[in-house]
């Protein structure tokens, strides 16, 4: 291993501008002549919108323009889509109502834009807003989604009766019926897996540019997938033709998934560029975004586990209602199925397994992918089961785990996935010696000394990254391929500008990419400029998110480098006047093999380009090489996480004292970064289990809608934490890599729980478990205890 | 509309500004200075907090007419040149930033704390005193990392400028 190559903790290329202040968000870009627009929010979950007034507002200071939703309608723009298409069991396809970038006649949930203002300046903007008057008709409206298909809930769309997008459905029904009546032991629990707000720390934003001379529109927009935002406001919105639009997504400040969409405010931003020819810009409010980013989650789970007297699980049944919210998002409807459903199994064989999902719409915000994406819900289902399963039959919940692990790969689920490799057994062995759970019983003793209750947890969970291949995804619905490009431009000096079709927002791109080509290639990672985030310069590319940019992007980048490297060994065999299979590339020097006449890595870069005696027809001048990589089978990055709690029964607040992570992640480019991604992870699972909270009311007020409102994990809410990892590396992909981006969020709630039923002896406390929760759960069983005494 | 000055980083700045004008607003629109943030609208998150004559203050909870006559220092003028400042040295070699977006309120408040509480940072310490800094990225693990670097780091400085 080279000190910048593959498996060096590489300090950050990025970081440099980020400590200094130069980092550039879109917020940060201005244009000349730029003005501001405003959203007018419905204040209402659910309500018919009669009038809007405009006039006062029109003529107040610096107003440009004002556009209602019933005005923008007459573009005659498309909607906003959802591009997964799920079957029902019937067959049917699921029910996508009209998603308008604003709402017409009807608005559908607290914060859904019904009307714009541009003016000079926001302050202008806002003013104006303020003498906008809506006519409403408040209807009654849905938030609870096991209300939603029920008898009396308002209807939201025509277009979904009962409230109904899908009733999907996935695994052998009849042979899970059959396991369970031969189960000696089942265990039942149900679960609300709790609504996010994902809250990246840099509010959406957006800045659109028209250039009336050559009819190109510019977007800045904080996204994660630049490409496939101008595929969609291009092919589906019809904003303006592909080539006509260009998408840059500069510095981005986190996304989590919530900047994968498609929103209403950047449709909304270019039409408004081009109608009043100025730039405009919206940068969202922390408000706003809890009112406006998809949120995460949101599901009511029963489940239920069966074991044989040997203790062998041989079956799963699992019924959920997952909320969509108000609309269907760009992603909404995979996020429920075919990212929670298959990784059911977890990483047990598990003979039978059947689960049904039915999505509904609701007058909320709307819900899709969140850190994990289904996969936190599945693992979650899964791991609590085991624990309290383990709790039931008085085993140790590490000993039922190792008994019921695949073991032997290629292992097919009963839920479609196939696990390509890995080692669970090893990762739970390490976390265990790591952790010192032996140790655990000294110090539960020590907790209670001090009027304390110790808690223990475990999470062994599945992951699936990089979905893929395009083909697969394409069976299973989805309105684009999961692919990747990488471009590798080898300048005459020898530096290079890679280009991908993946997006960094803190993942550390710039510096794991240029680690690979600087490897391969021989040069200082300070040689590799990593270009990403603009459809004007990178062709095409399928953003990041699902911890796809290592195992899929990466590969995508080996692949290019292949053509490089190829191409290259022509020139130096003939620079070297020898066969072109005598050439050795190695340490950045192209050598003839067995000899010592060689030729470096710069001179033949700059051979290229000057390509004087090239043999005319037998080689192009130049070294670019562009790769679209598309892998076999989706990454299964596994492992297992310990949490271990303190409770002070007086207060109910929970202490997180200890967590122990061992992931495999197959091979690891840059470990701190790697690491560091664990890190968040857990925090934002720590986050769901233990502070955040989404709150409607039943009128569909979101009442947690601010940082006063919404705990976000603070330092003090989370300990250090041990992370150390395992590896069995990937056989889909050509470097071995699983992915390392979600993990943390996936394992980090069950752990958590599953520490904390463990420490309160009951399986009834749902996340988050807040100081109030958990204070009120030990009054209930002392209160019990008491009547049974 | 009246007008405000202040010194920004070692330099004189004047405008005329409307009234309500943050001084966040004030240093990211009138200044051009983009390293300081705003996360949220209630206070919280502390992307935004910059030094008001030596003591961190959330700049989003400030008017820009408020901090008349102040000194101003910003992320932007934290390095001596191009030598850059113990606590951003640190957060970069501990990788206490990923999407650096409230990296700059972090690194603001982080020598602040040190001002107040000295070159030895309990870990507990530090957390206690990131209360009011909200990181989505990291987790905190590393962070907490750095600003114990970083604080012993500093107390090197002082006595670097005391022998100089």
């Amino acid at each position: 291993m080279s000190a910048t190559g593959i498996g060096a903790a590489v300090r950050r290329k990025e970081d440099l501008r980020f400590i200094t202040g130069k980092g550039q968000y879109t917020d940060d870009v201005s244009r000349p002549g730029q003005a501001h627009i405003y959203f007018v929010r419905s204040p209402h979950a659910h309500a018919r919108i009669k009038r809007i007034d405009t006039k006062t507002a029109a003529g107040m200071p610096g107003v440009v323009g004002i556009v209602t939703g019933a005005e923008f309608a007459e573009s005659k723009l498309g909607n906003l889509i959802c591009g997964w298409t799920v079957l029902s069991k019937d067959g049917s396809p699921m029910k996508m109502a009209p998603h308008p970038a604003l709402a017409v006649g009807k608005a559908c949930h607290v914060g859904d834009p019904v009307a714009v203002v541009v003016a000079d300046t926001l302050a202008q903007a806002k003013d104006a807003a303020e003498k906008i008057n809506v006519d409403y008709e408040i209807l009654p409206a849905v938030v609870d989604p096991t209300k939603a298909a029920g008898k009396g809930a308002p209807l939201i769309h025509d277009a979904a009766p009962n409230n109904t997008i899908y009733n999907w459905h996935i695994g052998d029904h009849d042979a899970t019926a059959a396991a369970f009546r031969g189960a000696k032991h089942v265990t039942k629990l149900e679960f609300v897996n709790n609504r996010l707000v994902p809250n990246a720390m840099e509010p959406r934003a957006a800045l659109a540019e028209y250039d009336a001379g050559t009819q190109h529109l510019t977007l800045w927009n904080a996204t994660q997938n630049p490409h496939v935002a101008r595929l969609v406001i291009s092919a589906f919105v019809g904003i303006a033709p592909e080539n006509k639009l260009r998408v840059i997504a500069p510095d981005v400040g986190g996304g989590f998934g919530s900047k994968i969409f498609i929103y209403p405010e950047e449709v909304v931003c270019l039409w408004a560029a081009r109608q009043f020819n100025r730039p405009v810009k919206w940068t969202a409010e922390r408000s706003e975004s809890f009112i406006s980013d998809a949120h995460g989650r949101d599901h009511v789970t029963t489940a239920e586990l069966a074991l044989d007297a040997d203790h062998k699980i041989t079956g799963l049944k699992v019924k959920t209602v997952a909320n969509l919210g108000a609309y269907m998002s760009t992603f909404s409807s995979a996020v429920p199925t075919f990212l929670y459903a298959t990784l059911l199994s977890g990483q047990y064989a598990i003979p039978h397994i059947y689960a049904e999902v039915d999505a509904v719409y609701t007058n909320t915000v709307p819900v899709d992918a969140y850190r994990g994406a289904g996969r936190p819900e599945a693992t979650f289902v899964v791991e609590r089961l085991v624990e309290a399963a383990a709790r039931e039959l008085d085993l140790d919940p590490a000993d039922l785990r190792k008994k019921n692990f695949v073991k032997t790969f290629p292992y097919q689920t009963a839920v479609a996935s196939l696990y390509d490799a890995g080692d669970y057994n090893a990762s739970l062995q390490k976390a265990l010696q790591i952790h010192d759970y032996k140790g655990f019983g000294k110090r539960k003793r020590e907790s209670e000394k001090n009027g304390k209750i110790r808690g223990i947890g475990f999470a062994t969970y599945i992951e699936a990254c990089g979905v893929a291949p395009s083909s697969l995804v394409g069976q299973l619905g989805a309105g684009v391929g999961l692919w990747e490009s990488a471009e590798v431009r080898v300048n005459p000096t020898g530096s290079v500008e890679l280009l991908t079709g993946c997006h960094a927002h803190g993942q550390g791109h710039e510096t794991t990419f240029a680690q690979l080509v600087a490897e391969r290639l021989g040069i200082g990672i300070d040689q590799v400029n990593v270009v990403h985030g603009d459809t004007d310069k990178v062709q095409f590319g399928m953003g990041t998110y699902g911890s796809r940019s290592g195992a899929v992007g990466m590969s995508a980048i080996v692949k290019a480098l292949d053509k490089v490297e190829a191409k290259a060994k022509k020139i130096a065999a003939h620079l070297l006047e020898a066969a072109e299979g005598d050439i050795v590339f190695k340490d950045g020097k192209f050598t003839v093999a067995g000899t010592d006449r060689s030729v470096a890595w710069g001179e033949l870069a700059l051979a290229a380009y000057v390509a004087h005696k090239f043999p005319t027809g037998e080689i192009e001048p130049g070294l670019k090489e562009t790769a679209f990589y598309d892998p076999t089978n989706f990454t299964f990055p596994a492992g297992c996480h310990i949490c271990e709690v303190e409770i002070d029964p007086e207060t109910g607040v929970t202490s997180v004292v200890g967590w122990t992570a061992v992931d495999d992640f197959g091979t690891v480019i840059n470990p701190m970064i790697v690491e560091g991604q664990v890190h968040g992870g857990v925090a934002q699972g720590v986050g769901q289990a233990l502070l955040e909270h989404t709150v409607y009311n039943d009128s569909g007020q979101l009442v947690s809608g601010s940082y006063m409102d919404y705990a976000m994990p603070r330092a003090d809410n989370l300990p250090s934490l041990k992370v150390d990892m395992t590896v069995t590396k990937c056989p889909s992909n050509p470097l071995g890599i699983k992915g390392c981006g979600e993990a943390g969020a996936i394992a980090a709630p069950a752990a958590v729980m599953n520490a904390i039923t463990n420490a309160l002896g009951t399986e009834k406390i749902d996340m988050p478990a807040t100081p109030a929760a958990v204070w009120s759960t030990i009054q209930q069983l002392n209160k019990t205890r008491l009547a049974a005494e | 509309m009246p007008t405000v000055s202040m010194k920004v980083n070692g330099k004189d700045a004047k405008a005329d500004v409307d009234p309500r004008t943050l001084l966040v607003q004030f240093l990211r629109e009138n200044l051009r200075l983009t390293g300081t943030h705003v996360g949220c609208d209630t206070s919280q998150c502390g992307a935004c907090v910059v030094h008001v004559n030596g003591k961190a203050v959330k700049s989003c909870t400030m008017l820009a007419l408020t901090a008349d006559g102040a000194e101003i220092l910003t992320i932007e003028g934290l390095a001596n040149g191009a030598q850059l400042h113990p606590m951003q040295e640190a957060f970069r070699e501990n990788h206490a930033l990923q999407c650096g977006f409230c990296t700059p309120g972090m690194i603001m408040t982080a020598v602040d704390i040190v001002h107040r509480k000295g070159n030895n940072l309990e870990e507990h310490t530090i957390r206690e005193e990131l209360e009011g800094n909200i990181c989505r990225c990291t987790g905190y693990h590393n962070i907490v990392k750095a600003i114990g670097a970083g604080a012993r780091a500093m107390s090197g400085e002082v006595t670097k400028q005391a022998a100089e």
